[in-house]
């Protein structure tokens, strides 16, 4: 694969947490590359380290040993400054539990990444009305958090993670909190819009039934990475099974 | 960021109205026992502010306050006319007598006995009659609160409010007719005791008998003296004390601040007040925060900067801080304003207004410091928790 179509490249990553006198090796030797334009999934058991590896793809968590480079740049290295900087510009972020601002409205939940970048709070609430749009809340633009249902609240979070255009998004369980119809729904828009040439998505899921979504799928265990399926073998191993 | 700071804060209205109580209940305080303090503590000099027209006072050297009356003898007037520098030199007569009331009941009074030439040194505000009436024979001057309740007469119905003593009354002092001739205003002074104004040569007659009765001369300097040089040389030449009425009421100030337990009662209410404004608005914003750790660590995981963060919390305390106190200081004035015709004591000078205003920023101060601790602590890695 040529480096530069690269979005992600982990190379023999180790996290280990330290609570007290027990240490959990959460990651023991990672790797994996994710290329651009692709949607990757992460599956595995609970505990085998999915979250603890998108942390530290997305910017927010260091890992102990190994490198982790995300277009080309070496994430433990950074200066705290251009961290947050490269975390402002290129990462766009879905979680499980939605995390709005429930005192904000979806236009200004969705304005936040853009006024962190500098933008103007008006130009930043301006463009969020047309991202909204794209994602089919043009409607409820003024609507808080809590007067939304949760696949509305999911695709206002969608929103947010696309608004400032970032080359990454980091996804968590983003379908968990949803009900089937719901969470494929969610998964056609993440696909629909977000994903395009020059944008990786990761997608931390259980959820077999959203796998279809995916264009690779890594599975973990026990903080490795057991195997990385494409859409062919998949495919294959359908018709064998089938 | 500063609209979501604040939209972050007023999100959780029950917490909110919470944080800015407890400021406002401790900025209350902190301002409202301070000017209670302070009215009561400008009460232990009232009398000597009331009495207008002299520059210094003469006294006894052992004297410590305006209260503690050491006697001297009436030759003492004299010497300290002699004085170079000295315009006039009056006797004042200051002391506890008891009057005998028409239904047989005796009350303390506070006398005062008055030069029977010029009457220097009589109360500040004549209600009715006038000061020169007080050369009619055995005329003494009652002060408002006394006549309509101390010295007043039992109501006709019992338990009923007593009936207020009038002009043409009489009453007795130390077995001697006193006839009211005048009703007048005066500032409120710790003794609860009504004050009685007379002339000196008859408080010298209601007073038992003693070798010396002079309390205070009353001294007037020459225009152009120095006070100061004066006060050394009636000092000098009689061996009493000689203070301006500047330097008598610090004395007197310094005495009841040193002597009584005044300061320390209401320093431990401001202190618990402050302590317990903290606590409240302290408490309550931290859990704020607490509550809120997980969108700030959105923030953070965003791209937010802890400098950002830090902002956003500052602007929050000075938000609840500048509301709070505004309402506990308005509340105060509202209280001293509303409570202008009792006999509530309560001195509200501006800087009070900066006491309570530190008071409340470091109320805030802290509050917010606590809570920036955490969110700069907070990993951002918890965003994916559950
Ligand atoms: N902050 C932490 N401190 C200590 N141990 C942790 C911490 N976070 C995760 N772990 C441990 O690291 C391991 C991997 O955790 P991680 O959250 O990455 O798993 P996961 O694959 O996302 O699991 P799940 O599917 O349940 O979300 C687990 O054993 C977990 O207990
Ligand atoms: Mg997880």
């Amino acid at each position: 694969m040529n480096p530069s179509s690269l979005a992600v490249r982990c190379q023999n990553v180790v996290k280990i947490y330290a609570t007290g006198d027990q240490k959990v090796t959460a990651l023991n030797g990672v790797n994996l590359d994710i290329a651009m334009g692709e949607l990757m999934m992460l599956v595995g058991p609970s505990g085998c380290g999915k979250t603890t590896l998108i942390s530290v793809i997305a910017g927010i968590l260091d890992q102990d040993s190994g490198c982790c480079e995300v277009f080309g740049e070496d994430l433990l290295n950074m200066s705290n400054q251009h961290k947050l900087k490269f975390r402002a510009r290129n990462i766009g972020f879905v979680f499980q539990a939605f995390n709005l601002l429930p005192a904000l409205s979806a236009a200004e939940n969705v304005s936040v990444p853009l006024i962190i970048n500098g933008m103007k709070r008006s130009d930043a609430e301006r463009k969020a009305i047309t991202v909204l749009d794209q994602v089919g809340l043009g409607e409820r633009v003024s609507a808080l958090p809590s007067e939304l249902s949760g696949g509305q609240q999911q695709r206002v979070a969608i929103a947010r993670a696309l608004v400032h255009s970032p080359k990454l998004i980091v996804c968590d369980e983003p379908t968990s909190s949803l009900d089937h119809e719901t969470g494929c729904n969610v998964m056609a828009l993440l696909k629909e819009v977000a994903l395009h040439k020059d944008r990786a998505l990761v997608i931390v899921t259980h959820d077999a039934r959203i796998f279809d979504f995916a264009d690779r799928i890594a599975e973990m265990d026990d903080g490795h990475i057991v195997e990385v399926k494409d859409k062919m073998t998949q495919l294959l191993k359908n018709i064998e099974h089938g | 960021m500063n609209h979501i700071a604040l939209k972050m804060l007023m999100g959780d209205r029950g917490k909110y109205l919470g944080i800015v109580m407890g400021l406002t209940f401790a900025s209350l305080i902190m301002t409202q026992q301070p000017a209670i303090f302070l009215g009561l503590m400008s009460r232990s000099y009232s009398f000597i502010s009331d009495v207008g027209l002299p520059d210094i006072w003469v006294m006894d050297a052992k004297v410590q306050f305006v209260d503690d009356i050491k006697p001297l003898q009436d030759t003492e007037l004299y010497r300290v006319r002699g004085i170079s520098g000295v315009d006039w030199a009056m006797p004042m007569y200051k002391g506890l007598l008891k009057a005998r009331l028409v239904d047989g009941t005796f009350q303390t009074c506070n006398v005062v006995g008055l030069d029977d030439a010029t009457l220097i040194g009589g109360p500040p505000v004549m209600m009715e009659g006038k000061l020169e009436d007080l050369r009619r024979s055995d005329g003494i001057i009652v002060d408002v609160d006394g006549a309509r309740d101390k010295l007043g007469k039992p109501s006709p119905t019992p338990g009923g409010k007593r009936i207020s003593l009038k002009v043409g009354d009489s009453v007795e002092l130390n077995d001697h007719r006193a006839i009211v001739v005048g009703i007048a205003k005066v500032t409120r002074t710790f003794q609860s005791q009504s004050v009685v104004y007379t002339t000196y040569s008859r408080a010298k007659s209601y007073a038992p008998k003693e070798r010396k009765l002079l309390s205070f001369v009353l001294v007037k300097a020459k225009p152009g003296q120095d006070l100061a040089e004066l006060t050394r040389r009636i000092r000098a030449t009689t061996g009493l004390a000689a203070y301006t009425r500047g330097e008598f009421i610090s004395l007197t100030y310094e005495y009841f601040m040193h002597n009584t337990g005044i300061p320390i009662n209401f320093g431990i209410s401001v202190l618990l007040g402050f302590i317990v404004g903290a606590a409240i608005a302290g408490q309550t914003f931290y859990n704020c925060t607490l509550e809120n750790l997980r969108q700030f660590g959105v923030l953070k995981a965003m791209g937010a900067s802890n400098w950002v963060l830090l902002r956003m919390i500052l602007l929050q305390a000075v938000l609840v801080g500048t509301i709070g106190y505004g309402l506990g200081v308005g509340l105060t004035a509202l209280f001293g304003y509303s409570m202008r015709h009792s006999i509530l004591a309560f001195k509200f000078p501006w800087q009070l207004l900066l006491f309570s205003g530190a008071g409340v920023s470091l109320i805030c101060v802290f509050a917010a410091l606590i809570s920036i601790l955490k969110v700069i602590r907070l990993e951002p890695a918890i965003v994916f928790k559950g």
